[in-house]
C-alpha cells in the first residue's frame, strides 16, 4: 500500500515538474501558476475551516499580505524578501487582534463568521480610503525593479514563476500533513466537536483555535503577497473584501474541505470553469461564471457538503 | 476664533443630525436580518442583494416603465417579499437539520448568484432612479428630503412590525418559536408555515428599504457588498437576534459613520466605524444589551 502510494506520489512528482518543461505554453502556465497560487490560498482556508472555524475574513488577510509587500517596495524600497515577513507579521498581528476576543469570549459560528466579516469589510475600506497612497479602488502597481530581478522578487519568465508557485504550494500541503498527524489536529477535532467537553479533558480551546487561526492567516497573507508578486497588479475587490473571501469558501466547499487536495481540486474547477466561459464567450461572460458558481455552491452544501474529492475519496474507501 | 467655532457648531449638529437619519435605515436594514436570524436561526448574508434587487425592480418600474414611486413601492415589497419565502423553500428548508454554518454559506452561493444575475442582466452601470427631491434647509443647516423620508418610512415600518408581532395571532406564534422551537411545535403551531412567513416578512422588510435606498443611492450589482457588511455588523453589535439591541447599534454606528466622515473621508467613518465594532467585541461580546456573564 505504502509502496504504491510512494510510486504514485513521485509519478505526481515527476510530472507537475517535468510539465513547464515540456510543455511552454505561456498561457497555460499563467493558468497553472493562478490555479497553484489558489489551491494554497484556498488551503490556507481549510486548515481552519475544516475545524468548523468558518472565517469571512481571510480577503483582508489576503489584502495584508498583498499591500504590505508591494507599499514597503514603493514607498520604503524594501524588497519582498523583507517585506514578505513584514507582511506575514502584519497578518499574523491582525489574526491575533482580531481572532483573540473571539476565542476568549467563545464567539463561534455566526458570530465568528460575522466579526471575520467584518475584518475583511474593514480590510477593503481602509485600502479604498487611503488612496493616497494605494491608489484605491483602482488598483496598485508595484514598481518594476530598476536593479537586481532577484532582489526584487519579480519575474517576466513564468516558467520561474510556476516553480514558485509550486514550491509554495508543495509547501501548503506540507503544512496540511504536519498538522495533520499533530495533536494540535486532535485538540481541534475535540473542541470542534465540543468546546466544554475538550476543554474539562485538558486541551487550552483558545490557544489551540489561537495557534490554528495565526497559521491559517500567515499562509494567506503568503498567498497575497505571492499573487502581487505574479501579477504586478492589486485590486481591493481582487485581494481583499468580502468577495474574496467567500470566493475562498466557495472553493473549498466545492473541492472537500476535510481532504489535503479538496481546496486545490477547488481551485482547478473554479479557475478552469471562469477560464473557460471568458475565453469561449468574451465579455459576454461577465457575471456568468459567478453566477454558475452561486448555484454551484448552494447545490454542493445541500446535497453534497464533503465537496468533489471529499465524496470521491468515501465511496472509494466504502467499495474497499 | 469664535467664528470658527460657530461654523464647527453647525456642522458638527448637521452631521448628527445626519447620523439619526441614517440611523432610521440602518435600523431598518437590521430588522429584518433580525427578525430572520431571532426566528429560524439562520443568517442571510445575501441579505443585501435582495435589496439590490429590489432597488432594481424600483428603478425598472419607476424610470422603465413610468409607474409612479406610490404605485411601485407595495409592488418592489411584494417582489422581494415573494424572493425571501422562495429562498427559504429552495436553500434554507433543505438545509434546516444541517450545521448552521451550512447555511450561512448557502446563503453565501445566493449573493454570488444574485450578484452575478444582476451584472448578467441589467449590466454594470450605476443606475439612477432619477428622482431628485429637494434639500431642506433649517438655519444654515442642510438635509435631504429623501433621507428624512427614509427615517419617517423607516420608523413607520418597524412600528408596523412591531404591532404585528404583539398584537396578531401569527406574530405571537412568531415570537413563540423564537423562544422555543421545538415545544412550539408540539404546541401545534405549525413551523413550516411560519417560518415561510418570516421569511416573507424579513424579504418586505429587505423591499421597504430597498424603496427608501433607491431614493439615495445609485443603484449597481455589487452595492450589496457596500450595504451587507455594515448590516451584519450593527446586527452582531446589538446581539443577533435581540430588536431593540439592533436599533440601539443602528444609531450609535450611525452617528460614528457621520461624524468620522465630518473630519475625514466617509470612508474612514465606515472604518472608524469596524474599529469600534472590534472594539466592542472585547467588552461586549454578546451584543450591547447583553448582560455581562
Amino acid at each position: 500500500m505504502t509502496a504504491r502510494y510512494g510510486a504514485w506520489l513521485a509519478l505526481a512528482a515527476v510530472l507537475l515538474v517535468a510539465l513547464p518543461l515540456v510543455h511552454r505554453d505561456p498561457y497555460h502556465l499563467h493558468i497553472m501558476v493562478l490555479i497553484l497560487i489558489w489551491s494554497f490560498a484556498y488551503t490556507s482556508w481549510s486548515m481552519m475551516g475544516r475545524f468548523g472555524l468558518t472565517s469571512l475574513g481571510h480577503g483582508g488577510f489576503m489584502g495584508v499580505g498583498a499591500y504590505v509587500t508591494a507599499l514597503l517596495w514603493n514607498h520604503l524600497g524594501v524588497s519582498p524578501w523583507l517585506g514578505i515577513p513584514i507582511a506575514l507579521v502584519c497578518a499574523g498581528a491582525l489574526a491575533l487582534v482580531v481572532a483573540y476576543p473571539c476565542f476568549r469570549f467563545r464567539i463561534t459560528g455566526h458570530y465568528f463568521a460575522l466579526v471575520t466579516l467584518a475584518l475583511s469589510g474593514i480590510v477593503l475600506q481602509v485600502i479604498t480610503a487611503s488612496r493616497d497612497y494605494t491608489g484605491g479602488s483602482l488598483g496598485y502597481t508595484p514598481e518594476a525593479a530598476t536593479g537586481s530581478k532577484l532582489l526584487a522578487l519579480q519575474s517576466s519568465d513564468k516558467t520561474v514563476w510556476y516553480f514558485g508557485a509550486l514550491a509554495v504550494w508543495v509547501a501548503g500541503l506540507l503544512i496540511w500533513f504536519l498538522v495533520d498527524r499533530s495533536m494540535m489536529r486532535h485538540a481541534m477535532e475535540a473542541i470542534s466537536e465540543d468546546e466544554d467537553a475538550a476543554a474539562a479533558a485538558g486541551v487550552n480551546v483558545t490557544a489551540e483555535k489561537l495557534k490554528i487561526t495565526v497559521l491559517s492567516a500567515l499562509m494567506t497573507a503568503l498567498a497575497g503577497a505571492v499573487y502581487c508578486q505574479y501579477q504586478m497588479f492589486i485590486s481591493p475587490d481582487t485581494v481583499s473584501g468580502i468577495a474574496v473571501s467567500l470566493q475562498m469558501v466557495f472553493a473549498a466547499v466545492v473541492g472537500g474541505l476535510y481532504v489535503a487536495l479538496g481546496p486545490t481540486v477547488g481551485a482547478v474547477i473554479t479557475i478552469l470553469l471562469a477560464e473557460v466561459l471568458r475565453v469561449g464567450f468574451g465579455t459576454k461572460a461577465v457575471g456568468w461564471d459567478n453566477l454558475i458558481y452561486g448555484v454551484l455552491l448552494v447545490a454542493f452544501i445541500i446535497f453534497l457538503p464533503k465537496g468533489i474529492l471529499g465524496s470521491l475519496l468515501e465511496r472509494v474507501r466504502v467499495r474497499r | 476664533m469664535q467664528d470658527f467655532l460657530d461654523i464647527f457648531d453647525i456642522y458638527l449638529l448637521e452631521a448628527v443630525l445626519n447620523g439619526i437619519l441614517l440611523g432610521g435605515v440602518l435600523a431598518l436594514l437590521a430588522l429584518g436580518l433580525n427578525l430572520v436570524f431571532g426566528v429560524i436561526d439562520v443568517i442571510w448574508i445575501c441579505y443585501a442583494e435582495l435589496i439590490m434587487i429590489g432597488m432594481y425592480a424600483m428603478f425598472y418600474l419607476v424610470s422603465g416603465f413610468g409607474v409612479s414611486y406610490w404605485l411601485a413601492a407595495p409592488l418592489c415589497i411584494l417582489l422581494v417579499a415573494a424572493l425571501g419565502a422562495l429562498l427559504h423553500l429552495l436553500v434554507i428548508e433543505p438545509l434546516l437539520s444541517a450545521p448552521p454554518i451550512n447555511q450561512l454559506l448557502a446563503t453565501g452561493g445566493v449573493l454570488f448568484f444574485l450578484q452575478s444575475f444582476a451584472t448578467v442582466v441589467f449590466g454594470i452601470d450605476f443606475r439612477n432612479i432619477g428622482i431628485q427631491l429637494p434639500v431642506l434647509g433649517i438655519g444654515e443647516m442642510h438635509f435631504s428630503y429623501a433621507r428624512l423620508l427614509a427615517f419617517i418610512a423607516a420608523l413607520v415600518g418597524m412600528v408596523a412590525v412591531y404591532i404585528f408581532m404583539k398584537k396578531s395571532y401569527v406574530g405571537t406564534a412568531i415570537r413563540a418559536i423564537a423562544q422555543d422551537r421545538e415545544i412550539m411545535a408540539l404546541m401545534g403551531v405549525d413551523t413550516r408555515r411560519v417560518y415561510l412567513i418570516t421569511s416573507a416578512l424579513g424579504g418586505a422588510l429587505a423591499g421597504l428599504a430597498a424603496c427608501l435606498l433607491v431614493l439615495l443611492y445609485d443603484v449597481h450589482p455589487f452595492i450589496g457588498l457596500s450595504i451587507g457588511p455594515i448590516t451584519f455588523l450593527i446586527c452582531v453589535l446589538g446581539g443577533l437576534g435581540n430588536f431593540i439591541g439592533g436599533f440601539v447599534a443602528a444609531f450609535v454606528f450611525a452617528e460614528i459613520i457621520s461624524l468620522g466622515g465630518l473630519f475625514s473621508d466617509l470612508e474612514w467613518g465606515y472604518v472608524l466605524a469596524f474599529g469600534f465594532f472590534i472594539l466592542m467585541m472585547f467588552i461586549r461580546p454578546r451584543g450591547l444589551l447583553a448582560r455581562r456573564s
